[in-house]
């Protein structure tokens, strides 16, 4: 499985994407592979805290509820609202129309995220 | 045994491949000390006309409802025995309904699963509400949940009850809430006091919203004492002071000519379908009914939910949908742990519903109501009036009996055949003087006539 | 479309309100023999409804024939094998039926006078009294409505009784391969749980409880036999660990059905247990309920019993106690699923201590048959032992891509229902079978034989078991759009 080079992610399989001082979340096309369907995702509100390692959401296949948890710390300035009425977004472009959430961060915290290598090396010892 | 197949030589030949010498090495694992070593104390088993029997002994030491023994019963709150068509039994009692389990693989329980939709849609429709959920266990366990999602929804902790919620819902609500104390200590169930016209006084509830702190308020309607809720003013108040308002309706046939609750602004709808899935068997099983107004509140309902899908051709077919909500998914983050529930009953009850239908319906409503009006005044000729007059009723009537001593009555009626009713005492000290008594379509007009004669020496 | 397609005899249904024709009913009313009276002069406006609910018109037969029709698209106890595990999907005897059909038993208003209701307070008493022998314990409370309201009540127990003498406990500890069902009643009752793992042999250590057993764990839930389909071999020696630190002992009675005469749970210190009628005591599961979840109890607990339970009196005659100071309250209306107890009353009658004890004998000896029938044939997690019931997986067949729901799907294609799937969690795949007593060695027989077929197959050709089921007039259904486009009622929108 290849990720794209540009982004960063977490153990948790969440990727991270710097955006002109933002960073934009969603979670990998392996956690996507894991999950199957998705039927269902709940973000948090706009002007929500999140703290890096907590969870702010959850994302739901037919069988199964999964915690998100946020690669940074930051309030929330934007939300995919599309996903309510089109969770399949997240099965069919998880790292474009499938975004989750948009951060201003607080700290620092993205320039210890995986890089791609550590975070492909990191699924392929899952497999 | 008739039930257990096995003869020896099947014993000793399983017994081979599993490889133990013994059915008592199968056992093993149970530690020594701790196996039991004598007979279990029961009674020595009986052949199925002699089980037969016994039961029929015990059956005669009960007094059913009878034309043909004179039994003649007027005991509604909460539990309304309606008459049930055969083929309601005949159906239901169809082994592919009754012996199969919760539908988990759709495949092959399409039959439940229909069913269970059809249930959902009527259960909605009479409520004016978007969803109903596959069934609860009663109508006050549905009103406790009704409150513990409330209190997800809004955040808030604390409950109100209306004056005419059945006292035993009302106890169920406590009973659910006890592991949730209030930060100060203290139950968060409340209920209104008691006003001079049984109904939900609105200065009241006003007041008990004051504080913010209230999720839900739960009224009944038509009301444990029989009278109507208007519950588009109570909606009104409860919305203002940010909390959902639930109605609770022990006797659904009520809805046929009752504003539906969700028209009303009611945004939870909880019930009890037990008088029109009967028979009352003492009290259960019956059907806990709940619905939601809005659908977005679905995923914080309890509960299980069939939704309509198509199958790998296309094919319309129906599945256990929305499931994360649930304990064997989301563990002990799930709405409720309500699992089995009363499938059965939720079938019943949407037989006869549609036995009914639309127009059969609402004529066994009216004529509820007029058998209704018709006791009302031939037992006002006896002395007993409206403990609560003024207030419009449905099929049941709380009245105040002459000489004040509700429990009295019933014991002189029982005497004579009759139980007039059900003495209101017991639930509310302030009502010692109060019967109330539950009219409906098998209770003819001799029959009514002679519920006011067992009155007779009395007043 | 008017009436319901008839292709052939293969069932499709469509539902009641399709075939509704206005003017039409089913009901059968008396003549109205009082005086008709007009709702609008009764009733205020604001009261009355402006439009009848939208219930199909039908007639009776068209009632008879669809619910007939609808039915014939289920599979049952009485058609076949219906191995669920934790389930106990036995036998439900049609003798308990018939005499929970017997007006003098079932037409009875709760509220009638008690000494008009003396034969089913008396059934009511004896039965919570066997319920108490079969299991060990001082009394037992018939109120709860299924086995997650006995959880709940046991909790709610369990919290009285330390509140009762002046602590508050708030954690409750609860094994990895526990029913989903635990942890939910106690959130529901404000505990907090605390996840014990399972150890590599498949039951609890009193070494994982003594790591987080303090003076603030209320109780430990030991489901046993486990659903791994163990005896919790050490559970005397958990039960004095957790009581010697002031807690108490809940177990889910769930899988009781491996251990009637043979071990009595209130002997091995076990304080609170929820039985299920509709699984060991045969009464019929009607579609997913109801059921009954009786709660049985030490004596330290007794004076904790929901609201109300059925006393004798010293002349003989029963009456209700609603009247009890340290009670945790009501759990619902009424008294309890009565009609659910009457069957079970009926069952224990007809099978006595000794029939009960070898309904568990045989269901051990069915369930260890599957196990060593199939351990050469799928992977068996535990391959040495069971009680009831027995786990496999679908570990060894990860080269043919076919997964555990395959297998479950195309088991119905042999006329089985599928075991539980995916359940216990701690098992990866994992097929739970619990054949029960009732079925015989031969159709066990069959049982394997379908799954050699279908493990054959899922090696040769994988696409035969990927694409079932086959038989079942629908195919396999589309759980992602329910659920991603919920359509709940007839008619709705979206």
């Amino acid at each position: 499985m290849e990720f794209p080079k540009n982004l960063r992610y977490t153990k948790d399989h969440e990727w991270a994407r710097k955006d002109a001082g933002k960073i934009v979340v969603g979670v990998s096309a392996f956690a996507v592979e894991q999950l199957g369907d998705i039927t269902q995702v709940d973000l948090p509100e706009v002007g929500a805290e999140v703290k890096a390692g907590a969870t702010f959401g959850t994302i739901e296949s037919v069988k199964s509820v999964s915690d998100l948890y946020a690669p940074i710390s930051g309030k929330v300035l934007a939300i995919n609202e599309e996903l309510a009425d089109k969770p399949e977004l997240v099965n069919e472009s998880c790292y474009e129309k499938g975004w989750m959430v948009e951060l201003a961060p607080s700290g620092n915290e993205y320039d210890s995220l995986l890089d791609v290598a550590a975070y492909s090396k990191l699924v392929a010892e899952h497999q | 045994m008739r039930y257990l197949p096995h003869t020896q030589d099947d014993i000793a030949r399983m017994l081979r491949l599993i490889g133990a010498p013994s059915v008592d090495a199968l056992f093993a694992s149970i530690p020594e000390p701790l196996r039991l070593k004598r007979p279990l104390e029961l009674p020595a088993p009986l052949a199925e006309a002699q089980l037969l029997e016994e039961l029929r002994a015990l059956a005669i030491k009960n007094h059913p409802q009878s034309r043909a023994t004179g039994a003649l019963v007027f005991a509604g709150a909460g539990a309304h025995p309606h008459y049930i068509p055969s083929a309601v039994d005949a159906l239901s009692s169809r082994s592919e309904f009754y012996t199969a389990y919760t539908p988990y693989q759709p495949e092959l329980s399409q039959g439940t699963l229909l069913s269970i939709f059809e249930f959902q849609t009527m259960v909605a429709e009479l409520f004016g509400m978007a969803v109903a959920n596959a069934s609860m266990y009663d109508g006050a366990s549905a009103a406790a949940e009704a409150v513990l999602m409330a209190r997800r929804l809004t955040g808030r902790s604390r409950a109100l009850l209306a004056p005419g919620l059945h006292p035993e819902y009302a106890q169920t609500c406590v009973t659910y809430l006890s592991g949730m104390p209030l930060a100060g200590g203290g139950s968060p169930i409340a209920r209104l006091p008691l006003s001079a016209n049984g109904l939900t006084d609105l200065a009241a509830l006003r007041e008990g919203l004051a504080a913010g702190d209230v999720a839900c308020v739960l009224v009944q309607t038509p009301s444990f004492f029989g009278t109507l809720e208007d519950l588009a003013p109570i909606a009104e108040a409860t919305h203002a002071a940010g909390a959902l308002l639930c109605s609770v309706t022990t006797e659904p046939l009520a809805l046929a000519l009752c504003k539906a609750p969700g028209d009303a602004g009611a945004d939870l709808a909880v019930g009890e379908g037990l008088g029109l899935a009967g028979p009352l068997n003492l009290g259960g099983p019956g059907v806990g009914l709940f619905a939601v107004r809005d659908k977005r509140a679905v995923r914080a309902m309890p509960g299980r939910l069939v939704g309509e899908t198509v199958d790998s051709q296309g094919r319309p077919g129906y599945v256990l949908t929305l499931s994360t909500r649930e304990q064997h998914i989301r563990r002990e983050k799930a709405t409720s742990n309500i699992c089995t529930n009363h499938g059965l009953f939720a079938l019943r009850l949407a037989i006869h519903l549609s036995l009914l239908g639309k127009t059969g319906f609402e004529a066994l409503a009216r004529q509820n109501l007029a058998k209704t009006v018709f006791a009302r005044d031939l037992l006002a000729e006896h002395g007993l009036r409206p403990r609560f007059p003024g207030a419009p009723f449905f099929n049941e009537l709380a009245l105040a009996v002459p000489g004040g001593d509700a429990d009295a009555v019933v014991r002189q009626c029982a005497r004579r055949g009759v139980v007039p009713g059900v003495a209101l005492g017991r639930f509310f000290p302030e009502l010692k003087d109060t019967l109330l008594v539950a009219v409906n379509e098998t209770h003819s007009r001799e029959d009514l006539i002679r519920l006011a004669k067992s009155m007779k020496t009395i007043a | 479309m008017s009436t319901p397609e008839t292709k052939s005899l293969l069932v499709q249904e469509a539902p009641i309100f399709v075939q509704s024709t206005p003017g039409r009913s089913g009901a059968s009313l008396p003549a109205l023999d009082v005086p008709a009276v007009d709702v609008a002069a009764l009733w205020p406006a604001a009261l009355r409804r402006e439009r009848l609910p939208e219930l199909p018109e039908v007639s009776e037969p068209e009632v008879v024939r669809h619910y007939t029709r609808a039915s014939l698209w289920n599979f049952h106890i009485d058609k076949g094998m219906y191995p669920l595990g934790s389930c106990t999907m036995k036998y439900n005897p049609k003798s308990a039926d018939a005499a929970a059909a017997i007006p003098g038993l079932t037409m009875l208003h709760p509220y009638q006078p008690e000494d008009q209701l003396q034969g089913a307070l008396a059934m009511i008493h004896e039965l919570e009294g066997y319920l108490a022998r079969i299991a060990g314990f001082a009394r037992v409370t018939l109120q709860p409505s299924a086995g997650a309201h006995g959880e709940l009540c046991g909790l709610m127990l369990i919290r009285a009784y330390h509140e009762d003498r002046g602590k508050r406990r708030s954690k409750v500890l609860i094994p990895d391969t526990a029913h989903g069902t635990n942890p939910a009643s106690c959130t529901v009752n404000g505990f907090s749980t605390v996840p014990l793992a399972t150890s590599e042999l498949g039951y609890l250590t009193p070494e994982a409880v003594k790591a987080v057993l303090d003076d603030d764990v209320a109780a430990i839930m030991i489901t046993n036999p486990n659903t791994l389909g163990l005896f919790e071999e050490r559970i005397a020696e958990i039960a004095e660990l957790v009581h010697g630190a002031g807690g108490l002992v809940y177990m889910d009675g769930a899988n009781l059905n491996a251990l009637l005469g043979r071990f009595r749970p209130g002997d091995a210190g076990v304080d609170v247990m929820h039985f299920n009628l509709h699984k060991t005591f045969a009464t019929p599961h009607g579609g997913g309920g109801p059921g009954s979840g009786p709660v049985g109890v030490g004596e330290k607990l007794v004076p904790f019993l929901p609201i109300p339970t059925v006393e004798k009196r010293a002349d003989g005659s029963y009456a209700l106690d609603q009247e009890r100071p340290k009670s945790i309250g009501r759990l619902r209306a009424f008294l309890g699923n009565y009609g659910v107890m009457l069957r079970a009353y009926a069952y224990i009658r007809e099978l006595g201590g000794e029939g009960l004890k070898q309904a568990t004998e045989m269901a051990v000896l069915n369930a260890n048959y599957l196990r060593a029938s199939l351990r050469e044939l799928l992977h068996v997690p535990f391959p040495d032992r069971c009680m009831h019931e027995v786990i496999a997986s679908d570990h060894d067949l990860k080269a043919t891509g076919v997964t555990t729901l395959d297998i479950a799907k195309r088991l119905m294609d042999y006329g089985f229902h599928p075991p539980t799937v995916y359940f216990p969690l701690v098992v990866h795949g994992a097929l739970m079978i619990e054949p029960t007593e009732t079925e015989t060695p031969q159709t066990l027989d069959c049982f394997v034989a379908a799954l050699r077929e279908i493990v054959d197959d899922a090696r040769q050709s994988p696409e035969r078991v990927k694409s079932a089921p086959q038989s079942t007039g629908l195919g396999r259904l589309n759980e992602t759009l329910a659920a991603r486009k919920p359509k709940l009622r007839f008619g709705g929108e979206e």
